[in-house]
């Protein structure tokens, strides 16, 4: 395949940045998209230039680690994560347009890598358990009823890679701040943090400048562990339950 | 409580919700009782008189009207007050735009912002056409509602004005009322259709309900 990409480039946070056009050439459909970047890469550096920063880690679609808007659509065109999609959902020849997420929150380190931290930060404000450490307790001895299991799966499956935020109009990270409430709160061994953890976390969401949510639905569709837009519901009966039981 | 729901883009979103909802229903209310002008001049006026001897004897002469107007005014407040401060946050978390545009969302949701501004240019035009009448069309009588609707929708810009305003209102309901379900955390996977068919079902009762009078005064089936 021979392909046109547009891609952001950035020095660095404070620099200013600008889409730079490439020829890509020789790009097998087999290939995902990282290795499509890293075939441009590959070519950059025999050139003398300088290679195209992004994010990577697993590449096997667990780590949340990789993100890219590619064409205005936070992990591309299909739902999986950026190092899961393929060169076959594209056509020779296309214009591929990439950019890094965009949110006040999330900036720009260099070129197509911004800084998540603000993420590390809003699970350090509640998104753990108080639990004694030692020996790996007996599963039985805390019974978990079928459903709040599969319901705290559901929610514990959110790699936090961001594309919620990306893809969302208001940059907002709701729908990843309810899938790690939901998670723990459901179960009994995140019950004693329940009310604190989520007015502590929606609070932390908000100091980082994340923005509110509208409802339009664009993180449920990108987000590439299928975490469902109710989550943001439950997340406001947790929210409004806590808000009416601690007084603060 | 208080400072935590003033505070929180989920607690402003909780106080849209609400007044939201405060709105929506005396809405309702409203488009039933306009539609007893299809029973005559007597019928209609009878009704808007008797809102104001609602309560007697325990309330006073209009006190039960003044109770429902303040109500109002502060869900109104509250409910602009909480939109303009939400979309100043969320514009300040996206402050550089994608250079790839494109758009997905439904049309109700995407205008939720300009049908608000111009349901609440609406309500100021509508206060000063019906109740204060300093911009109705021709002798404005205080205690004749009957004759002050006909008279206000015999000129043209009048009918275009609040059917362009009811159809605002019907996609701000649309989105609104599924949306405040999710705010008030009654939303779920199993409930999301239910919750969906009731604001489309709200959003056109409404929207027909309230066009049915301009539509009927100019094409004389009122007159
Ligand atoms: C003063 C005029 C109004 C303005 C400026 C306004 C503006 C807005 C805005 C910006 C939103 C937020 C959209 C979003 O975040 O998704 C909203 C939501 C809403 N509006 Fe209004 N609106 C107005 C009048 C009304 C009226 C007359 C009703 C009565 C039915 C209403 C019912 C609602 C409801 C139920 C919501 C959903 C709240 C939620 O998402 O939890 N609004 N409005
Ligand atoms: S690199 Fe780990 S999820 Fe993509």
């Amino acid at each position: 395949m021979k392909l046109t990409l547009r891609v952001w480039r950035q020095q660095n946070a404070d620099a200013p940045g600008t889409m730079a056009t490439y020829p890509v050439d020789g790009i097998s459909e087999d290939m995902s998209f990282l290795e499509m970047l890293d075939t441009l890469n590959e070519e950059l550096t025999l050139k003398g230039e300088e290679p195209v920063a992004f994010d990577h880690d697993c590449r096997e679609g667990i780590c949340g680690a990789c993100s890219l808007v590619i064409n205005g659509d936070a992990h591309g065109p299909e739902r999986t994560t950026t190092c899961q999609l393929h060169m076959r959902s594209f056509d020779d020849g296309d214009t591929i347009d990439v950019e890094p997420w965009r949110a006040a929150a999330f900036p720009v380190v260099k070129d197509l890598v911004v800084d998540r931290s603000a993420f590390d930060r809003i699970i350090q404000s509640g998104g753990y358990i108080s639990a004694p450490t030692g020996a790996a307790p007996e599963a039985h001895s805390t019974p978990v009823p079928k459903p709040d299991a599969d319901f705290a799966f559901e929610h514990a499956e959110c790699i936090g890679c961001g594309a919620c935020v990306a893809a969302c109009p208001n940059g907002s990270a709701m729908l990843f701040t309810s899938a790690k409430i939901n998670h723990l709160n459901v179960l009994p061994q995140g019950a004693p943090e329940r009310e604190t953890r989520v007015l502590d976390m929606v609070a932390q969401m908000d100091e980082e400048g994340f923005g509110g949510c509208t409802l339009t639905g664009e993180c449920a569709t990108a987000c590439p562990k299928g975490i469902p837009l109710p989550s943001i519901a439950a997340m406001n009966k947790e929210w409004l339950r806590a808000t009416r039981k601690v007084s603060r | 409580m208080a400072r935590t729901l003033l505070k929180s883009t989920v607690g402003k979103k909780t106080i849209m919700a609400v007044s939201g909802l405060i709105m929506l229903m005396y809405l309702v209310v409203h488009m039933l009782g306009n539609l007893k002008i299809f029973f005559g001049a007597g019928e209609f006026n009878h009704y808007a008189h008797w809102l104001r001897t609602l309560g007697e004897p325990f309330l006073h002469y209009e006190w039960a009207l003044w109770l429902i107007r303040v109500v109002l005014v502060a869900a109104v407040v509250a409910h602009a007050v909480s939109a303009y401060q939400l979309s100043r946050l969320d514009r300040r978390a996206r402050p550089v735009a994608y250079a790839h545009k494109r758009r997905r969302a439904s049309y109700a949701t995407r205008t939720m912002r300009w049908g608000g501004i111009i349901l609440a240019l609406f309500i100021v035009w509508h206060l000063l056409d019906l109740t204060t009448g300093t911009v109705h069309p021709g002798g404005f009588q205080e205690g004749h509602p009957y004759q002050n609707v006909v008279d206000t929708f015999s000129t043209w810009y009048s009918g275009v004005i609040y059917i362009v305003a009811m159809l605002a209102l019907g996609l701000h309901i649309r989105h609104g009322f599924w949306s405040a379900a999710q705010t008030l955390g009654a939303g779920n996977a199993t409930r999301d259709r239910v919750l969906k068919a009731t604001a489309n079902a709200l959003a056109l009762v409404l929207t027909v309900g309230f066009i049915a009078v301009p539509v009927a005064v100019m094409t004389g089936v009122v007159s």
